[in-house]
């Protein structure tokens, strides 16, 4: 099982909190709104960087962010 | 809206016995009553895929609301909110029992709660309701929106009650879908061919077609044609025998699979009309739809005002579609306007990049896909405009632009 990340585009508004508190994978684009550095729709999220999801996630204004466990 | 006969093709979907109950049967029999089991057996042997755009596979989305303990519903999709689509238009006005037979044989099998046929707001509901009066338990709803109101998600909010705008695809329809149940949302003609299907057999539809991609479908035809209309033909045909019996004027290129497809030059009509013929172009058979662009219109201002429509059609609920659309638009009028500004082609390529994947349905990937088709096929003509002059409508001379 691996864990997966997933943005719901209908809610996001750029505030871009999740950016800064997982830069390993998130980066903003010319607008504000978040991007996912491997172009995947739904990224892997590395072990180490669980908490940090997690942190991300709680922390969406909007609560457009969750994480996933996937086959 | 004619219809047209291409020379050797199947003739399947189009009877013309409109909703006369007693000519539908005499034309195709009736509609046996299947098992759950035969039906989805009959389903992927036949290799049947959808006919509404993303052209997946029936039998898949089939299987996925059979396997529940919650009785699913069915809803055939009729909403055809692409302008340069009208083959569900001309399928429920020809052959309106066919579409309900799929839809039936399907609820039926599925022991479905509800069968719902969703008809768009630029479509007549007479003949669909009118042939549906003669059943029990089939719903037809004429529904309003837009161009993405046909997206499944968005045909579920609005079966709900809802605004019918795309939702986050997180929760598949088949999971939680119309009144919280699974639900299985097939094209209007993909339920017209269950309908054969069921009848006739997976090998009798495999007749036509490819082993790859078997069957016909229906095309759309517009665009510089002494014949436009809707015509019947065995998929993998080649592109230019579907093209000739509407009569195509002064071709330049085809756009294949509609706003959200791509550009075939006239240099590739004999491009058989598959999914892996196609995707040297980055095209797809998509809905069927085939709009010939001639040599004598301007394909980057012609892109640029299906780019602004694109832009003006997004549900504006997604952040990248929201600004990206407009701002690939107005760099593509800007290269259209012949702008000496060698950095725009990449920027609308950044920008088409940039969408992709990014949204709660596939108007960003599809806009972002035409876009790119239209910078890549037409690259000479580009590099033309960047130099000040356009090639379909000015001729350069040694003293500049005439």
């Amino acid at each position: 099982m691996t864990t997966r990340l997933h943005i719901d585009w209908t809610r996001c508004d750029g505030h871009g909190s999740c950016a800064e508190l997982l830069p390993e994978l998130l980066t903003v684009d010319d607008f504000g709104f978040p991007t996912v550095r491997t172009g995947d729709r739904d990224p892997v999220v590395p072990r180490r960087l669980e908490e940090a999801a997690l942190h991300a996630v709680r922390n969406c204004p909007l609560m457009a962010l969750r994480t996933y466990q996937a086959g | 809206m004619t219809t047209t006969t291409v020379p050797g093709s199947t003739r399947r979907l189009l009877g013309g016995v409109q909703s006369d109950v007693a000519r539908h049967e005499a034309a195709h029999g009736p509609l046996p009553h299947l098992s759950l089991h035969e039906l989805l057996e009959l389903v992927e042997a036949s290799g049947l895929t959808g006919r509404g755009g993303a052209g997946f596979p029936t039998s898949i989305k089939v299987r996925a609301v059979a396997s529940g303990v919650r009785r699913p519903v069915v809803v055939g999709n009729a909403m055809e909110g692409e302008p340069l689509s009208h083959k569900d238009a001309v399928l429920l006005d020809r052959s309106p029992h066919l579409v309900l037979d799929g839809l039936q044989v399907l609820a039926r099998a599925l022991r479905a709660r509800r069968a719902i046929l969703a008809v768009g707001p630029e479509l007549d509901p007479g003949p669909a309701q009118e042939a549906a009066r003669r059943r029990r338990g089939l719903e037809v709803a004429h529904l309003d929106g837009g161009f993405v109101s046909g997206q499944e998600t968005a045909l579920v909010n609005q079966l709900n009650g809802r605004r019918p705008v795309p939702r986050d695809p997180f929760t598949r329809v088949t999971e939680s879908g119309v009144d919280g149940r699974p639900t299985l949302v097939l094209n209007a003609e993909t339920l017209a061919q269950v309908a054969l299907i069921a009848r006739h057999g997976a090998d009798w539809f495999r007749s036509a077609g490819t082993a790859d991609d078997p069957g016909t479908s229906l095309f759309t035809v517009s665009g510089a044609v002494g014949r436009p209309g809707v015509v019947e033909a065995a998929r993998g045909s080649r592109l230019c025998d579907v093209l000739e019996a509407t009569e195509p004027r002064r071709t330049a290129a085809v756009l294949v699979g509609g706003y959200h497809g791509a550009w075939v030059p006239a240099t590739h009509l004999d491009v058989r009309l598959t999914r892996s013929d196609l995707t040297p172009w980055n095209a797809a058979v998509g809905a069927g739809v085939l709009h010939v662009l001639d040599d004598r219109t301007c394909p980057l201002r012609f892109a640029a005002e299906v780019a602004d429509y694109l832009a003006g059609e997004s549900a504006a609920q997604c952040g990248p579609c929201i600004n990206g659309l407009p701002q690939m638009a107005s760099d593509l009028h800007r290269i259209a306007a012949c702008v000496r500004d060698q950095r725009l082609p990449a920027a609308v390529a950044r920008m088409a990049a940039q969408v992709k994947g990014r949204g709660a349905c596939a108007h960003p990937d599809g806009t972002a896909r035409f876009v790119g088709s239209t910078l890549e096929v037409f690259r000479d003509h580009t590099a033309a405009h960047l130099q000040g002059w356009c090639p379909t409508t000015m001729r350069p001379t040694p003293r500049g632009v005439s």
